[in-house]
């Protein structure tokens, strides 16, 4: 199971016929495993990796990361406060951190202003957000394990014994 | 006549027509390959910058830097249960190359034979031509999947029978060897007093099993000499580095051959190959998990296609048989090259017995592999009509 994973996480479009052969199992088998792992939520959906950094794609040219210090709720902690966060659409990834703030919130917008204006208008007036501090990103050099370069062309010769 | 005659006697390579051929083309896939497609895995690579930067760039004692000598020591013995004195018993070379080329010129004295297996890598005829000795190729049996037999030896040796060189797994066949198969070859190899040069540069590449290596038989370590290298489990062809283990008699004699003719591999390899014994298991592993699955893929489908081939058990080579297309290796590889334009290796390219055969390597990636399959189907198809 964990070697079909490997190959999903690889190429997506890997079919279970293909991941068959690859792993010496019966094609039906495989299938049922990657059903089994869709229903359970293993595999959360199948997605296109984009390399913006060569073209760059409407609404999301601009990505900034924002510390976000909260105070938390009784009997609630965090969670109410970073849901009311993380549903908003411009939000591309939020996570409850360690240390100096609670939250990394990645806000995604189509330039500066789009992400200045999300944070004045939408999360630093929220109530219990005690402060945010944002961070543009300038360039992306590798991103969730994916070199944001095109590939150098192999060098190697054709024919070698 | 300017060129000596012993190079002379050396047989051109017969299939240079057809290499010069795939250079010549472009947008070919090539399946004929026998490097890995990974890059060196980046511990290794950023190790190697930072010893050039910090100004390392002498030479270094003939037998290679101590602390590689020491790391390849526990390496083996952790690996292999082999046991060498990193002072007396192992030596760095440039590649098993080299390597094989010392243990050559150490054991042969002109006119003296070494039972070379077929088919065999490239470069064991000629070196041991090279050092006046007689190479004699034994034909093994596709069905027993072009493995060596103890009867085979007993059968081609004679007086003048100096050594046998076995590679497993091997190029281009991908056969190898288990545990109770080397006893058996290991008890003929000491009853005949015969030397043993045992390259074992895909050893970490084995699928099924564990690798066995033939020197930690009682009696064998004394009579061989262990070839190992960097290449192809820790992605480093370009880096030219391996090392050969053996009795101390054997390792001088080849380290004083070394000494005037190489003096010492380059030291920034020697730091790369440092790096990888120490810190390489995970990118090794995920690489031989990425190549069994390539096998997998590539056995099922050569069959499926009507090239019945053996799942070899390591390597990165497949070696189907191509007699169901009714053409000869050669013309086989040239016309698929020109009909679909992928390039394979004519097996005739590894001795007289490859022909009939072609080497396909599954160093490439999936998808390059799954393109080159169905060019090979849709080829086999029209060649059959």
């Amino acid at each position: 199971m964990r070697e079909i994973l490997e190959i999903l996480e690889k190429d997506a479009r890997t079919t279970p016929e293909e991941i068959a052969r690859m792993l010496g199992m019966a094609p039906k088998v495989v299938a049922s495993t990657i059903k089994k792992l869709e229903k359970d939520g293993v595999i959360l959906k199948y997605k296109a990796i984009l390399n913006k950094e060569i073209d760059r794609i409407e609404d999301s040219a601009v990505r900034a990361l924002i510390e976000v210090r909260i105070t938390p709720q009784k009997n609630l902690g965090f969670e109410s406060v970073a849901e009311r966060i993380y549903k908003f659409p411009e939000v591309a990834s939020c996570y409850l951190m360690s240390g100096a703030y609670d939250l990394l919130v990645v806000v995604e917008g189509k330039n500066i202003n789009t992400v200045a204006n999300f944070v004045a208008e939408k999360l630093s007036p929220m109530e219990h957000v005690r402060g945010t501090v944002t961070h543009f990103i300038l360039k992306k050099y590798k991103e969730d394990g994916d070199i944001l370069k095109t590939s150098e062309k192999n060098k190697r010769q054709a024919i070698t014994l | 006549m300017r060129i000596s005659k012993v190079v002379q006697k050396i047989p051109p390579s017969g299939i240079r027509v057809f290499f010069d051929l795939v250079l010549g083309m472009k947008d070919v896939i090539s399946l004929g390959v026998g490097e890995p497609d990974f890059v060196t895995p980046w511990n290794i690579r950023e190790r190697a910058i930072d010893s050039i930067e910090k100004g390392c760039t002498s030479y270094t004692s003939n037998k290679g830097m101590v602390e590689l000598r020491d790391a390849v020591s526990k390496y083996l013995k952790r690996k292999y249960a082999l046991d060498y004195d990193p002072e007396e018993e192992i030596l760095i070379t440039v590649g098993v190359s080299e390597g094989s080329d010392l243990a050559f010129r150490a054991i042969v004295d002109p006119g003296e034979k070494v039972l070379v297996p077929e088919p065999y890598y490239v470069s064991y005829g000629p070196m041991t031509s090279l050092c006046g000795g007689k190479p004699v190729f034994i034909k093994t049996d596709p069905g027993n999947g072009f493995k060596i037999t103890p009867k085979d030896i007993i059968r081609s040796c004679d007086s003048r029978t100096k050594g046998i060189i076995l590679n497993y797994p091997n190029n281009p066949t991908g056969a190898s060897y288990s545990k109770s198969e080397l006893k058996n070859l290991a008890d003929v190899i000491i009853k005949k007093d015969l030397i043993l040069i045992s390259d074992e540069i895909y050893g970490e590449l084995t699928y099924d099993s564990e690798h066995v290596s033939i020197a930690a038989f009682p009696k064998m370590r004394e009579r061989t000499i262990y070839l190992n290298g960097f290449s192809k489990a820790f992605a480093m062809t370009g880096w030219r580095i391996g090392y050969a283990c053996g009795p101390a008699d054997i390792i001088g004699a080849m380290t004083k051959i070394h000494q005037y003719t190489m003096m010492c591999v380059p030291i920034m390899s020697q730091f790369a190959a440092l790096e990888a014994l120490k810190a390489s298991d995970r990118p090794v592993a995920e690489m031989k998990r990425e190549y069994r699955r390539r096998r997998e893929l590539v056995i099922t489908r050569l069959n499926e296609i009507g090239l019945p081939c053996h799942k070899p058990e390591g390597a990165f080579y497949a070696f189907p048989s191509i007699k169901s297309s009714g053409l000869s290796s050669m013309d086989f590889s040239k016309e698929l090259l020109k009909r679909e334009k992928v390039a394979v290796v004519p097996g005739t390219a590894f001795g007289e017995s490859g022909e009939g055969y072609v080497r396909i390597s599954y160093a490439s990636g999936i998808d390059k592999l799954k393109e080159a399959l169905y060019r090979i189907e849709r080829f086999i198809k029209t060649v059959k009509k």
